[in-house]
């Protein structure tokens, strides 16, 4: 993998908590390259910290210690505001529980994102319509959340995601909460959107079925990465 | 989909909690309207008083009369500009619940002295001068009773008789005198001197009070000094004082009416801050998680903390406006009402702007907390609470 291709590097990142004295250990001296148009499975046991790892990668949450590069540009140095500013730009989140605004509309809430854009009236229309279309959900545009099922809103959520158009897709547990075939449907976009649009996805998962629409899957245990193949 | 909308839509999430905290502001502000438009009229007389407008009265007590020979050497004095004289006629029309507030004075220099107060028309003016019988009759009191110009007006007075036996005054209608500021009392009749001198029963050549204005304000003291010093030890002994104190000092007979509508209105709007403070706090407490979102779409603080504060100012305008706008309906029909009691009572532009300072004091300050929380919301640890 040549330095070109890399979207996000990791270097020597460290990440602690402390509460009240006590120090937990995350991650340790972490190194990570995470290719551009890569799609990785991050799968590991509960509290080993692949949430943590993508509160990293995404830029709400900092390391300890060590540099995380995003495109070449450090960005675990940016204040609070700046900070803000290149995760709307760049990323793309995906949560196990869709967090959708109750008071939005589908269109609303794929909308909110281009609040934050010059886009005018009629362009964000444009755009929200795109998003939703990708995900098969343009007839639900004037929908409220409650009035559709987890897999929709899981839509829902994935074109808020990508409808300002970032690099770099963060999805934790995004089928976590779905039965088999709506978590096929919802891994169905992600793949459409790794191959299609080129997105580079990171995707935290228990379920193995999840993970083979990987291109490959990182085991995160005791704060190491350790790739195996599970198709083999 | 914009800011505003996206506030609008919190805000209504809860449509009964809205509904209630919007009806609780809008109570505070028609409380705080309707009082504030109270004690303003009631205490005009001292904010409206002329600054170089002396009052002379009888130093026993301001009802007891003093002699008409008090008018001219008055004038004399050095430092007076001018001097007009009244009488509380204790008027009332054709029966004595009608009550009217009377006064029989020195028709020019009484219209000279309140020139900046009175809007007279010209005609008007020369004909309350040239009519010995006329009567200058305020527009509000014009209005109330539906009297007009050439009207005949019979004037009865619980102090007063005639010569001839009779309590009714016949004065004709000679002129309407509006008020130049929304204040000012224009619920009188001033009549002449004159026509009641001569013909009441008793107190010939006695005069109510006096009223006067200096070349300035700076020699106010001196002028005072210097009248009672002239009629010290004479059977009528005077005191002097600025129009100002004289109004406060007859205000005040009533008791302490600023002090009553601060607290009532200090009161009003301690409950309101802690309603609606709390309900804000409440309202963002639940949301954390709808925040952490934001903020990891990219919202920057600066801008969480601009939704929530547009929420609070929001509401507050959305309850403050209308209580406002319902508190000027509400002193239009008490103007009608207390008209005889406190005359100039209205909804002036400094209460309306005064109530939005308030609306927006009120906005940001049950806003500020929770917006700040808002703000330096941890996104991580928001996020971990599901
Ligand atoms: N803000 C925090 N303060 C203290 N400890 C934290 C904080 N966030 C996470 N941790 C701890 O860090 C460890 C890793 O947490 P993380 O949420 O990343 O695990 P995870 O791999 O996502 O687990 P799960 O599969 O249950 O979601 C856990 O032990 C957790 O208790
Ligand atoms: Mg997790």
């Amino acid at each position: 993998m040549t330095s070109d291709d890399v979207l996000v590097r990791l270097t020597a990142v460290d990440k602690r908590f402390t509460k009240s004295k006590e120090t937990i250990t995350i991650f340790e001296k972490l190194d990570l390259a995470i290719a551009s148009g890569d799609f990785i499975a991050v799968m590991g046991p509960s509290g080993s910290g692949k949430t943590t790892l993508l509160n990293l990668l995404g830029g709400i949450d900092r390391p300890s210690a060590g540099e995380i590069r995003f495109a070449g540009e450090r960005i675990d140095g940016l204040p609070e505001s700046r900070l803000a500013h290149w995760r709307a730009g760049h990323i793309g989140f995906i949560f196990q529980f869709y967090n959708l605004m109750p008071m939005l509309t589908a269109a609303q809430n794929v909308e909110l994102p281009l609040l934050l854009t010059s886009l005018g009236g009629k362009d964000r229309r444009r755009r929200v319509e795109a998003a939703l279309a990708v995900v098969n959900l343009a007839d639900r545009a004037r929908h409220y959340p409650r009035e559709m099922s987890g897999g929709q809103q899981q839509r829902v959520a994935i074109a808020r995601a990508v409808v300002a158009d970032p690099g770099l897709l963060l999805c934790d547990e995004p089928t976590g909460d779905l039965d088999r075939s709506n978590a096929d449907e919802i891994l169905e976009v992600l793949r459409l959107l790794n191959r299609e649009m080129g997105k580079t996805i990171v995707m935290v998962t228990h379920d193995p079925a999840a993970a083979k629409y990987a291109k490959r899957t990182l085991h995160l245990d005791k704060g190491r990465f350790s790739e195996r193949d599970l198709a083999a | 989909m914009t800011d505003v909308s996206l506030i609008a839509r919190n805000l209504f999430r809860k449509k009964l909690r809205a509904a209630l905290m919007i009806v609780s502001i809008m109570t505070a502000f028609l409380i705080f309207g309707v009082l504030v438009a109270f004690e303003h009229a009631f205490n005009a007389g001292e904010d409206l008083a002329a600054a170089d407008r002396l009052m002379v009265v009888n130093k026993i007590n301001f009802t007891q009369p003093l002699p008409y020979a008090y008018y001219e050497r008055v004038k004399a004095v050095e430092g007076v500009r001018q001097v007009s004289h009244a009488n509380w006629f204790g008027g009332y029309y054709q029966e004595p619940k009608n009550f009217l507030i009377v006064l029989a004075v020195e028709p020019e220099s009484y219209l000279k002295i309140y020139d900046r107060e009175l809007d007279v028309p010209d005609d008007a003016r020369r004909a309350f001068l040239s009519e010995r019988t006329g009567a200058l009759v305020g527009e509000a009191l014009a209005q109330d009773k539906g009297w007009k110009v050439g009207d005949r007006l019979p004037v009865s007075s619980t102090i007063y008789s005639q010569k001839n036996g009779g309590h009714v005054w016949e004065m004709t209608v000679v002129g309407i005198a509006k008020p130049a500021k929304p204040h000012i009392d224009s619920n009188f009749i001033v009549f002449h001197y004159d026509y009641f001198n001569e013909t009441r029963s008793f107190g010939k050549d006695m005069i109510g009070w006096l009223v006067l204005t200096t070349t300035s304000p700076a020699v106010n003291d001196k002028v005072a000094k210097t009248v009672d010093a002239m009629f010290a030890n004479s059977t009528a002994e005077t005191a002097t004082d600025t129009e100002k104190a004289f109004n406060k000092a007859f205000a005040a007979q009533f008791g302490n009416i600023a002090l009553i509508v601060k607290l009532v209105v200090g009161a009003a709007f301690v409950t309101i801050l802690m309603i609606v403070g709390n309900t804000m706090a409440m309202a963002v407490r639940e949301r954390v998680r709808e925040i952490a979102v934001l903020k990891t779409l990219g919202f920057p603080p600066a801008r969480i903390l601009r939704l929530i504060l547009g929420e609070s100012l929001l509401l507050a305008l959305l309850g403050g406006l209308p209580g406002i706008g319902l508190a000027a309906l509400a002193v239009a029909a008490l103007r009608e009402k207390l008209l005889n009691f406190i005359p100039g009572m209205v909804m002036t532009p400094d209460i309306a702007v005064l109530a939005v300072v308030l609306m927006l004091g009120l906005g940001l300050v049950t806003g500020i907390i929770p917006a700040f929380s808002a703000m330096r919301l941890n996104i991580a640890s928001a996020l971990g609470r599901s």
